[in-house]
């Protein structure tokens, strides 16, 4: 019975705003394995466990468990059919102690049905603890006080109390020990033998080869292929990952590069990174490349003084800059494209002529009176530059397309006409025809003199666009390259911390 | 067409200044529909409505609310809330009157010393709000306690300005159709107009209530502009108080409870979002005039005054349930 597929998902497709995510992905795995989903960022494989896991609804496509179609129309439903899924953003209540977090709903009572058992309650906790190989925590301690290790180490054994039938672990290992690590593989081994299934997300191959039993590969929203461990190695696994060639996508490359424009140096934050340096050119494009979490955007925040750093130095043209918030950076022609636009780059309640101007406000206007002419003819002629649609820059952004939302950003920053652009996924979330646009905008920019660097998880895009390649690793410079001698490859394993 | 009853719908809708949403229309006639109903309901049920003496009492009425409402919706706009208004007007009313009757200052003395503790009580609030990082609920509500007590501090009983001036000026001057009481609201509603779509300070503050972290990372002061929509509110509640004491003839001690319920109440009907993103002047206006609308009919009828309450507090929670969002 083992050799039966336990799960099935058939023609799995999603889209957001017009992006397709997934493109008809049929997936399947057993009962009593460990099964690897490795991939991009991007490639799909957090839209798939997602869909799995309740979080996201298909578009098409079906999904069997034991051969019978499965309805899974919310996590909850995910739960009852004994799907559960641990992500890298914790679903803890934080106020509360581990045990009401682990038993959350569940809460032992008294023989007065409305009175909790509070000793039943902590022994319980403990002992769901101990029999994931996790004891040795207070179970009393408030969630918030703890590592993010260790409410890691909750998270994974609030799952465990409902015995799913199936695991879904999201990069687990990203924030444990090694010490930590073993103990999760231990448990890994214990479900396994319990003939529930794992689904295992992560970029690190070292550890999916130790750990998988099967590999699946998605890239750009497909399944490439499932092997396993003993048939194939990383560098094959990598190029699973990224074979794919360089099209028509991006603008010729005619930069050139002049004066030194920004300079960083031995830059660091406490807790997100340490010593990072390097240079940007004017009419240079600068890719900073690296995986979620290994501090690529704390450091442009921190150039852009939305963080402080703690130590190192930072020039514009030479000279010595400390910007203390970003109205400082902004000053000082610096601007920063933030990753997620509508938490953090859009009001999207407001229009697109006061989202483009939000950053020009004093320069058109007068003892603080608004020069409406002004502006509006900027605003108007700048979103004619970018073909924003619908050009109507009264209409509120909240209703333009992915793509289009991305523009008016852009707007905003092309309007305060910034020397420094640094853009952190300026592509996600966006069509593939916008997408070429905006490679468009940003190579001009570059040719204008503009100094850009371009934060990606996308090697093409990295590859595509920039002159050269910084990459990060775990808060840390892993390299740096000429793009002329970089390869997809060759970056991804900096990042990754293979070697090749 | 569109253009010809765009000002109607913005009466009572907040598309201009921060918008709703699009394909909601349908909601703002039915409120202007509404409001008329309750007008032509109002005109054939009392002889007395239409006269001039009603309507100038309803007018001179809404002015307290109309100026609190304004302050409160610069408030809100910027995602915040000022529950410390009342006392403000009670502070402002007392000190204007105590600054004439008492310490014999001249009129337009009084007039800066009551605008500025109003002021100062928005620079606290500001201050602690934005510097902090206070929920704005919390600091207004300790300081909506510590401001009546300051207010009996100053003064236990109720003062009685003599002043001639003071109460004429303010109180019964006439100004072509209006008192000036009422022309100083609609001023402020003009320019409060002008201020929110015109200025810098203006499209700030819409901004900031939609998303502080984009407008921040814009470069753009936040703080600040925290700061300044706090002292525009207590600069507001305190004008209010100045003109209340100079219509009553009396400024007690007590004044002012509940006001802030009234202010929250109009930015509400007139369209505003607690929490920010959304909210117009002219909703506004469509707010007060509607509920000094209802407190003056059923006054007409003499309907006592806890079913005026019952009454309001059904009016807001239609007017939130029909622009509630899917």
């Amino acid at each position: 019975m083992a050799e039966t597929d336990f799960l099935l998902m058939r023609g799995i497709r999603k889209s957001f705003d017009g992006t397709q995510a997934l493109k008809g992905v049929d997936f399947s795995a057993r009962r009593g394995e460990v099964h690897a989903i490795v991939g991009e960022n991007g490639a799909g494989k957090s839209t798939l466990m997602k869909i799995l896991a309740g979080a996201l609804q298909r578009d098409a496509g079906e999904i069997l468990l034991d051969g019978k179609p499965a309805v899974i129309r919310s996590p909850f439903s995910a739960h009852r059919l004994g799907i559960r899924a641990v992500y890298q953003e914790f679903s803890l209540v934080r106020h509360l102690s581990i045990t009401e977090n682990i038993l959350i709903g569940q809460m032992p009572t008294t023989k007065w049905r409305w009175l909790v058992d509070w000793k039943a309650a902590h022994k319980l906790a403990e002992q769901k603890l101990a029999e994931i190989g996790f004891s040795g925590l207070d179970v009393r301690t408030l969630v918030a006080s703890l590592s993010v290790s260790h409410q890691q180490m909750v998270e994974i054994a609030k799952a465990a109390v409902t015995q799913p039938r199936i695991w879904i672990l999201d990069e687990p290992s990203a924030v444990l020990s090694q010490d930590e690590l073993k103990r999760l593989f231990d448990l890994i081994r214990r479900l396994k033998e319990a003939s529930a299934l794992i689904l295992y997300i992560s970029h690190r191959l070292d550890e999916v080869f130790k750990v998988a039993d099967r590999i699946t590969v998605l890239k750009d929203g497909e399944l490439i292929g499932t092997v396993r461990p003993e048939d194939t190695n990383e560098n094959q696994l990598i190029k699973m990952m990224v074979g794919r060639t360089l099209g028509e996508f991006y603008p010729a490359r005619a930069n050139k590069p002049g004066a030194e424009l920004l300079a960083v140096k031995a830059l660091g934050r406490d807790g997100s990174f340490t010593n990072v340096s390097f240079v940007l050119r004017r009419g240079e494009i600068l890719g900073l490349f690296g995986l979620v979490g290994s501090g690529r955007t704390q450091v442009a925040r921190c150039i852009f003084g939305a963080d402080h750093a703690t130590r190192g130095e930072i020039r514009l043209n030479g000279e010595l800059i400390r910007p203390r918030s970003p109205r400082d950076a902004v000053h000082a022609g610096i601007a920063l494209l933030t990753e997620d636009r509508k938490r953090d780059g859009l009001v999207m309640s407001c229009s697109i002529r006061d989202n483009a101007s939000l950053a020009i406000l004093p320069q058109v206007s007068r003892w603080g009176f608004l020069n409406m002419r002004e502006r509006d003819s900027r605003v108007t002629a700048e979103v004619r530059d970018l073909s924003v649609h619908p050009a109507q820059i009264g209409r509120l952004v909240r209703q333009l397309s992915g793509g289009n939302q991305q523009k008016v950003v852009l707007a905003k920053w092309l309007l305060a006409r910034a020397q420094v652009l640094m853009l952190d996924e300026p592509t996600r979330g966006v069509d593939v025809a916008t997408k070429v646009e905006i490679y468009r905008i940003i190579s001009d920019l570059a040719q204008k003199g503009a100094g850009i660097l371009i934060i990606s998880s996308e090697l093409p895009e990295i590859l595509g666009m920039s002159d050269r390649a910084v990459v990060m690793r775990e808060g840390r410079v892993g390299g740096e390259f000429q793009i002329a001698q970089a390869s997809e490859e060759s970056l991804l394993a900096c990042a990754a911390g293979v070697v090749q | 067409m569109r253009r010809g009853t765009a000002w109607l719908r913005n009466i009572v809708s907040g598309q201009v200044t921060a918008g709703g949403a699009l394909g909601r229309r349908w909601v703002d006639y039915a409120f202007l529909a509404a409001f008329f109903l309750l007008l032509l309901l109002a005109a054939s049920m009392s002889d007395v409505f239409f006269t001039q003496r009603n309507i100038s009492n309803l007018l001179r009425q809404i002015v307290t609310n109309g100026l609190i409402s304004l302050g409160m919706l610069v408030v809100i706009l910027t995602g915040g809330i000022d529950l410390s208004v009342g006392p403000v007007v009670a502070f402002a009313a007392i000190v204007v009157s105590g600054m004439v009757e008492r310490q014999h200052l001249p009129l337009p003395v009084a007039i800066v010393i009551a605008l500025s503790v109003g002021a100062s009580a928005g620079v606290f609030n500001g201050f602690m709000i934005s510097r902090f990082k206070l929920q704005p609920f919390i600091v207004t509500l300790a300081t909506l306690g510590a401001i009546r007590g300051l207010v009996y501090v100053y003064s236990e009983t109720p003062i009685t300005p003599q002043d001639p001036a003071f109460r004429t000026i303010f109180g019964t001057a006439i100004v072509g159709p209006f008192t000036l009481s009422v022309l100083i609201m609609l001023v402020a509603f003009v320019l409060f107009q002008f201020f929110l779509n015109r200025t810098t300070a203006g499209r700030g503050i819409v901004a900031i209530g939609g998303n502080e972290e984009a407008v921040r990372l814009a470069g753009i002061n936040v703080r600040g502009h925290i700061m300044l929509a706090y002292v525009i509110s207590g600069l507001c509640a305190a004008l209010a108080g100045i003109l209340l004491a100079s219509r009553l003839g009396i400024a007690q001690p007590s004044v002012g409870a509940g006001f802030e319920l009234d202010a929250i109440a109009a930015c509400v009907i007139g369209g505003a979002i607690l929490g920010g993103g959304g909210g117009t002047v002219l909703g506004t206006l469509g707010g007060v005039v509607t509920l000094g609308l209802i407190d003056n009919l059923l006054n007409l009828f003499n309907v006592q005054s806890y079913y005026q309450q019952i009454f309001k507090g059904v009016i807001i929670l239609v007017a939130v349930l029909t622009r509630r969002k899917e």
